[in-house]
């Protein structure tokens, strides 16, 4: 199926692009702050502009250029422009998880003689990745749902056929089976979360493995 | 202020808070930065422009108030982490010595336990054993005890016992008045970020110089 296609693509570039701002946007040296900038702006920018216009832009925008090498694809240019749209977003999820964690837990890594990046990697992160699971869920099963925006470029994925369907045949039952289908996919991630959850609250409390 | 530690002093710091005893232990390990002076440890000196702060704490080992174990890692890899990642030495042979540690500190069945599972007195001890586990030439101990429970700070001050027997250099802040007088070879009371007074602790509780160090100890002794 073409939206879980998308929705997998988007989501593995999100989660690593939407990390790397997030650390970029809190680097604290002097030398760092052109990075902090962009970081910023980058978020500023792509959580101001709708979703359905980025995917209208690139989609649309880049085939008019006809610039040599570069696909037409709608699909594809639909799939980068949900990247780089909810990056964004996921970006400001990791952020709120790290600044949750304690600078007490900066300290004493540092003071064992961690440097500041072992400190993030090894103390900082892992407690931060754990707390935002639940945000990070809601906006990827947002983001299954905003892979039906890719229909507007044209290419045929599920409300794309159902809408074919619906008007040829006057019978609107092809919206609700795609509605259902939708809900179908979010589900199992939502039980997904809520089982790594549990299962992380039961290791801690059970003390050993 | 001006203080010298000696190789296997004990130095106690005591004095109302906000006396500055927190800080003068962060500026020593470069938790907080230093504005004016000079801080030495051995042949380094800490606040030199180009000083390598991973390299100084190294070696220096500091316990804080609220033990700040990592709440994700069992007690073993808490104890690993650095010697691991800092000091290269390999998984199987930091859990050997973390092991031996444990054992020592009477934790040994507590190693693959999360800290949340730990009394608060078990977890200071792993932040100490932590702390030893990269050979520190400097211990420093900021209130150690000021968040357990009555009950539970014995245990951890045993530690300290122990470690002042093997020789340990240690400076420590702490509010314990009669543990400072057992331990320490030297007393340092602080007053708004002086170091007002400093004696052998039988002459500093004896007879202490200056009315606010009487004060201080007549306050405390009433509590």
């Amino acid at each position: 199926m073409l939206n879980i296609k998308i929705f997998l693509v988007a989501e593995f570039f999100i989660l690593i692009l939407s990390l790397l701002i997030a650390l970029g946007r809190g680097l604290r040296a002097p030398v760092a702050l052109p990075v902090r900038i962009m970081c910023t702006v980058y978020v500023d920018f792509f959580r101001g502009v709708p979703t359905i216009l980025v995917i209208l832009l690139l989609g649309f925008g880049v085939p008019a250029l006809q610039l040599k090498g570069v696909t037409n694809s709608p699909v594809v240019w639909g799939t980068v422009a949900l990247i780089l749209s909810y990056t964004a977003y996921v970006a400001e999820v990791y952020r709120a998880g790290i600044e949750s964690i304690h600078p007490s837990q900066r300290a004493a890594a540092r003071s064992l003689g961690l440097s500041s990046m072992q400190t993030t990697r090894y103390v900082v992160l892992p407690q931060a990745v754990r707390r935002v699971i639940p945000p990070l869920l809601n906006d990827f099963i947002a983001l299954q749902k905003e892979t039906a925006l890719v229909s507007l470029l044209g290419p045929i994925e599920v409300l794309r056929s159902a809408q074919i369907n619906a008007s040829a045949n006057f019978n609107y039952t092809a919206y609700v089976v795609a509605a259902l289908l939708f809900v179908a996919i979010t589900l199992p991630l939502t039980r997904l979360t809520d089982w790594l959850q549990r299962r992380d609250t039961r290791r801690r409390m059970a003390g050993a493995m | 202020m001006d203080l010298d530690v000696d190789l296997h002093e004990v130095v106690v710091l005591i004095g109302a808070s906000g006396s500055g005893k927190s800080t003068l232990l962060r500026c020593i390990n470069g938790l907080e930065t230093v504005d004016a002076g000079e801080i030495r440890i051995g042949d380094i000196e800490v606040t030199a422009s180009d000083v390598d702060f991973d390299e100084v704490r190294q070696r220096i080992g500091i316990v804080f108030q609220q033990f700040n174990l990592f709440p994700h890692m069992t007690v073993l890899d808490n104890v690993t982490l650095a010697p691991r990642k800092v000091l290269g030495v390999s998984r199987s042979d930091s859990e050997l010595g973390a092991r031996e540690l444990l054992e020592r500190f009477g934790l040994a069945d507590k190693a693959t336990d999360y800290p949340d599972r730990l009394s608060g007195g078990q977890q200071q001890r792993v932040a100490i054993v932590r702390a030893l586990a990269m050979k520190p030439q400097v211990m420093l101990f900021d209130e150690v005890t000021s968040a357990l429970d009555p009950l539970l700070v014995g245990e951890v001050l045993d530690v300290i016992r122990e470690l002042k027997q093997e020789g340990m250099t240690i400076v420590m802040a702490t509010h314990e008045m009669s543990f400072a007088q057992e331990v320490a070879d030297r007393v340092c009371f602080l007053d708004a970020g002086r170091v007002l007074e400093q004696a052998p602790p039988a002459q500093l509780f004896g007879s202490p110089q200056h009315a606010t160090t009487r004060s201080f100890l007549a306050r405390v002794a009433r509590i």
